[in-house]
């Protein structure tokens, strides 16, 4: 079998996977649409300052909720999956055929796209038609940023996996790295730029994510491509420097007491 | 031709010394037993030989290749059943028997692999439906789908009930008779004795024995057992021959069981005894393996 065909086998296999784990499957996608229909509903009518124009909160909400569903799938939903199968050395009995390493990944990877897209298109939809929020202004920017934060954010997954010792802490590690980060980025509610947290948050990809986003949806008609090309590069950063960190270090087998 | 050398091989991890100059072969086609307590370094030798972990010292050849950089070429060949690893568990059997044989160059059909396992029935059945034995032997049927030259079992039946065990020996006699090389680790002495051509028992790192398993049993020769419940108000020191008395049990251990039977039964007879529960007992397998064993 050739190589191509060996990782769309592996897309497939991920896919069956993910979608016959309904429970995980339906949190996936219902998180993003739940926080979008609390905080649309809290804030109704208001208008959400970003840089330096306000915009409706539900234009605001869009961009920054598909972006936390983009990253739920790959970053939360790679490292929680890839910390049980080491776990439960299904890992290690992969590792022993001759798979190799980059077909495995290629399959976690692609599958957690293919998940990004639905949710992406999903997310999208639902504001559209429930909240009569624009369409994204830059559709082919908003796909960039889309392929680009999923991709970075998968491979920060995997680089997650090495700081988890075992599969019992992995939602405690993740959600305790994942969530605060999320929170100061702006993803719930707008973080003035100024504002400490916003400094804080700069150092990490997530705020960059939504800034590229919103960028791409460009709801105030800004921007003249949609492209954020500085948030775009240090997110890509990230998943670069985790690219290289999680080769050097990803491990197959389960930690030894 | 030899599937397996393994030449004074060493590892340590730290200031343990796990594997402590190792050394055995394992011919094409035979079915060759690793045997010791936990901890005695079985899985660290198995898994320097499937190439999960490097060597400190030693040579090491499979199927002719050093596993430390065998890689793809290597593990097409080897086929891996692991201690403790799980299956997927959200595909069907066939689902994943395909998944698999899709890894390996030339697999074995798919309902043949099921059908060895003895899973054809669990066919379309998720394998988060199958119970704790299914899984294991369809764990087993993953290691055998690329048609492997050779098999590493590492403890296959650990966990099994009595009759789960039974049906894995059966899949491993089967795997045999398709003219596999197969390497077994195990901690029970009857399934090295029932699957094994020949046995290698490990004990510290260490090879402390090392032939068939009646070659090993005949090591302990000399240590024949004579039992019968000691006649009650019998003063054990009256008898003809030394005995241990263990519970009411007169024990006699021997170099020479005929010639101690003939003058216990002699004197029993002069005396009008009969001694109650009466046998002879050749030392075990499980005997010789503790004995080899019990100064760790």
């Amino acid at each position: 079998m050739n190589s191509g065909a060996i990782a769309l086998r592996q897309v497939e296999f991920e896919q069956k996977s993910f979608w016959r784990n309904p429970a995980a499957a339906f949190f996936s996608f219902l998180f993003p649409i739940i926080f979008l229909v609390v905080f649309a509903t809290l804030f109704k009518g208001s208008m959400a300052p970003v840089g330096n124009v306000e915009v409706p909160y539900d234009d605001y909400y869009i961009p920054a909720l598909v972006a936390f569903g983009v990253m739920g799938a790959c970053f939360t939903n790679i490292a929680m999956t890839i910390s049980a199968r080491r776990d439960t050395g299904i890992l290690k009995r992969l590792r022993g055929t001759p798979l190799p390493p980059w077909a495995f990944i290629a399959g976690v990877v692609g599958s957690s796209i293919i998940v990004s897209i639905v949710l992406t298109v999903i997310t999208t939809v639902f504001g559209i038609t429930v909240y009569s929020v624009h369409m994204p202004e830059h559709i082919l920017a908003a796909a960039v940023t889309v392929a680009v934060g999923a991709l970075s954010f998968c491979a920060l997954g995997m680089a997650m996996t090495i700081v988890i010792p075992n599969a019992d802490a992995a939602p405690a590690i993740v959600n305790g790295v994942f969530l605060p980060i999320v929170f100061i980025s702006g993803t719930f509610f707008p973080v003035p730029e100024t504002s400490v947290l916003a400094q804080i948050a700069q150092v990490f990809p997530v705020r960059h994510f939504i800034n590229a986003m919103f960028t791409a949806f460009d709801p105030a008609r800004q921007s003249a491509s949609g492209f954020n090309a500085g948030d775009l590069l240090i997110m890509a950063a990230w998943g670069v420097a985790a690219v290289v960190i999680a080769s050097l270090r990803f491990r197959w087998e389960p930690r030894k007491n | 031709m030899t599937a397996i050398v393994v030449e004074g091989l060493r590892k340590s991890y730290g200031a343990l010394e796990a594997v402590r100059g190792v050394s055995f072969t394992v011919e094409e086609g035979e079915v060759f037993g690793l045997l010791g307590p936990n901890g005695a370094g079985k899985t660290t030798t198995i898994e320097i030989l499937e190439g999960y972990r490097r060597r400190d010292a030693g040579t090491v050849s499979v199927l002719g290749i050093d596993p430390a950089v065998g890689g793809r070429k290597l593990r097409e060949r080897v086929g891996l059943v692991l201690q403790e690893a799980a299956v997927p568990p959200m595909l069907s059997v066939r689902e994943l028997v395909e998944l698999y044989r899709g890894y390996y160059p030339a697999p074995r059909p798919a309902a043949e692999i099921i059908e060895l396992v003895g899973l054809t029935e669990k066919t379309d059945e998720r394998v988060q439906k199958l119970s704790g034995g299914q899984q294991r032997r369809l764990d087993v049927a993953l290691g055998l789908v690329g048609d492997p030259d050779l098999i590493f079992l590492d403890e296959p039946t650990t966990g099994f009930d009595p009759s789960a065990r039974r049906a894995a020996w059966e899949v491993v006699r089967n795997m045999r008779t398709l003219g596999k090389t197969i390497v077994l680790t195990t901690h029970y002495m009857d399934e090295a004795q029932y699957l094994a051509d020949r046995i290698c028992v490990i004990a510290a790192g260490e090879v402390v024995a090392e032939g068939a398993p009646e070659t090993l049993r005949a090591r302990t020769e000399q240590r024949t057992r004579i039992r019968f419940e000691l006649p009650p108000g019998l003063d054990a020191a009256t008898l003809p021959v030394p005995v241990v008395v263990e519970a009411g049990v007169a024990v006699i251990e021997t170099p020479t069981p005929t010639r101690s039977l003939r003058d216990l039964t002699t004197w029993a007879v002069a005396q009008g005894l009969e001694l109650t529960n009466l046998e002879v007992m050749r030392p075990s397998l499980e005997d010789v393996y503790l004995e080899l064993t019990e100064h760790e």
